[in-house]
């Protein structure tokens, strides 16, 4: 075994002691430990993410026993970009709140607040590295406890206190169901870990054994992880959550928590259930109703807000909609879309939710879009990063947005039947609707209008952390949306390893 | 239809799970709700281990004289259940110290009215 095939569990041991020690350290220390943790982290994925785009995938057993029995962790190319690709987000957004953890969480607590950003980093880089489906469970849940517990943590509860219980209750009805789904699964397969559970699956569907149970185990899998993804009917909880939280846990909430989920629900219909019983079960087609549905309803929903943040978290919405729709097409080019938009998010929402913090900052601490008017032009580098981030939701070439779009419409022209005349239309739809309440919002913050902001701290101060957060943002945005070929190289071969 | 019967535990663990997802979503009250998650856990609980055991079965410790898988229980159901314990105790545990923070700011347990009141005190 070569050194760097440890790196993606050295990682994951990394952020879990890194997790347990803040909790000993002092506000301070437990930053700078944390940050040097997650940058450790990222090295070490980017060394994996190398390593496999060369070697291809490999499977690390866990205490050296082998499937069927033992708990392994599988890493490709997609699950070591999508690894490193997460933890440079979460430092990014990390810096990019500095400012706001520091003012909105209790000083003596400020220690706790990154045992949470710890664990929250171990929880994704599990979900997205595992193959043992109980674990993905096990981690399922503390991945809710930590994100809730970052909503809540602000020094003024009240609204992150109602929206913390909305999205636990939310929440565990999820997970719950995602468990007896994988009870289920176990019960019909005998295993658990989901290369053995897929090929009991295909056979048992060959067979024709067990198909009730399973189709039943599909559908719960799907809403359970659609519930804790956002997906459009079960979004509710989303808005107030991500709206009321401080920058960094909006940030990572939307930009890597839901994706997180998701992921692991491509794993686990790719690799355990598979595409073809899948498709003989119609769940694609629901996925692609309602990843449809929320493009449309996300984008409506987010036009009628006064609130930036609120903004920002419906249109959320709209874009994991996009993953769902890719997700839904069934194909290898559908779910290759679907992990380009799970990219493309991470790194643009993030950027934006950071902006619109510093827009906060310059505008009294207001979160209302009205008494954001020309914020753009007192803080010129947050309105910067809020101009790339739109191009890109709108979908602009050179930025990040349109390799999603492009990746996608190729998906669905390569489907050829129903679903692309639809998806087209959607992806149009949902393009104009993006165009419609970004370009007004823009407008608003870029207004030379300045006579309605007496604000004391009117001009924008900027520290190193912040500006590097911005600058670094932006140019991955760029390079997401200019290096689509090399990207899409890297993901299809990645894609045989996930099961396809 | 006759199966329902055959495998009663196993009707019984989803009735039971039913019972507490309805509460846990459709119960105002945050005490019942919290209770209504830890049913719909025991729910799962129960049908993983009744999936797991085996009438006739002895407890999985190997003995010279039973050869052959099919004498014993399967012992794994019942260490996935000891590990999803674990996670619904510290759930719950997350939930039960929301509902205090909940109850000294509101001073009230349900769910409805504590929505009302937050949105009141934003405006």
């Amino acid at each position: 075994m070569e050194l760097v095939q440890n790196f993606p569990l050295l990682s994951i041991i990394i952020m879990t002691s890194c997790g347990a020690i803040c909790t000993l350290l002092k506000g301070k220390a437990a930053k700078w430990y944390c940050l040097v943790c997650l940058a450790a982290t990222l090295a070490l994925n980017l060394f994996a993410f190398f390593y496999t785009l060369q070697n291809g995938a490999y499977v690390y057993y866990m205490g050296r026993w082998s499937a069927p029995w033992g708990n392994e962790i599988k890493v490709g190319v997609i699950e070591a970009l999508l690894a490193s690709a997460f933890a440079f987000v979460m430092i990014l957004s990390v810096l990019g709140g500095l400012e706001h953890i520091l003012e909105d969480v209790e000083s003596t607590k400020v220690n706790l607040y990154f045992v949470m950003i710890a664990f929250l980093m171990l929880t994704l880089l599990i979900l997205v590295y595992t193959n043992d489906i109980f674990t993905a469970y096990v981690f399922v849940e503390i991945n809710t406890i930590a994100s809730c517990a970052l909503v809540m943590m602000r020094y003024k509860p009240g609204k992150t206190l109602v929206a913390t219980t909305k999205y636990m209750i939310m929440s565990l009805l999820g997970s719950s169901l995602f468990l007896f789904a994988v009870c289920i699964l176990y019960n019909i397969t005998g295993h658990l870990l989901m290369e053995p559970m897929g090929q009991e699956v295909r056979r048992l569907y060959a067979e024709g054994q067990y198909l009730f149970p399973l189709t039943v185990a599909i559908a719960f899998m799907g809403v359970g992880l659609s519930i804790k993804g956002a997906l459009f009917p079960f979004h509710t909880w989303l808005p107030d959550a991500h709206g009321s939280a401080t920058t960094t846990s909006s940030a990572v909430l939307s930009g890597l928590v839901l994706k997180g989920y998701i992921f692991l629900l491509i794993k686990i219909y790719c690799r355990v259930i598979g595409l073809d019983v899948l498709a003989g079960d119609h769940m694609p087609d629901v996925l692609f109703l309602f990843g449809a549905a929320a493009m449309v309803i996300g984008s409506v929903r987010a036009m009628q807000q006064t609130d930036l943040k609120r903004l920002l978290a419906y249109s959320s919405i709209s874009q994991v909609g996009y993953i769902f729709v890719g997700l839904g097409l069934g194909t290898e080019a559908g779910i290759a879309a679907a992990i380009v938009q799970i990219l493309a998010h991470a790194v643009t929402k993030p950027m934006l939710f950071c902006a619109a913090g510093g827009f906060m900052n310059v505008s009294g601490g207001s979160r209302k879009l009205q008494d954001m008017t020309g914020a753009g032009r007192r803080d010129p580098l947050s309105g910067a990063a809020f101009l790339v981030g739109v191009f890109s939701m709108i979908g602009i070439p050179l930025f990040a947005g349109f390799t999603t779009k492009l990746t996608l419409t190729q998906a669905a022209l390569g489907h050829g039947s129903v679903k692309c005349v639809l998806a087209l239309i959607v992806i149009i739809v949902s393009t104009v609707l993006n165009a419609l309440y970004y370009i007004p919002t823009v407008s608003t913050l870029f207004s030379a209008r300045n006579d309605l902001t007496p604000y004391r701290n009117r001009y924008a101060h900027y520290h190193v952390p912040y500006v590097a957060a911005m600058v670094l943002f932006m140019i991955v945005n760029i390079c997401v949306g200019t290096l689509a070929g090399p990207l899409l190289e890297a993901i299809y071969a990645g894609l045989p390893s996930l099961g396809m | 239809m006759d199966q329902l019967f055959v495998n009663y535990v196993q009707a019984a663990a989803v009735i039971i799970y039913g019972i507490g997802f309805f509460t846990l979503f459709f119960n105002p009250n945050m005490i019942k709700k919290i209770i209504g998650f830890d049913m719909m856990d025991s729910g799962i609980f129960l049908f993983l281990t009744a999936q797991g055991f085996l009438y006739g079965g002895h407890d999985p410790i190997v003995d010279p004289e039973l050869v052959g898988a099919q004498n014993y229980i399967n012992p794994l159901p019942t260490g996935l259940v000891l590990t999803g314990i674990v996670v619904g105790v510290s759930v719950s545990a997350f939930m039960l110290a929301l509902t205090v923070r909940l109850y000294y700011r509101y001073h009230t347990l349900n769910l409805d009215e504590i929505i009302r009141l937050a949105r009141k005190e934003e405006d």
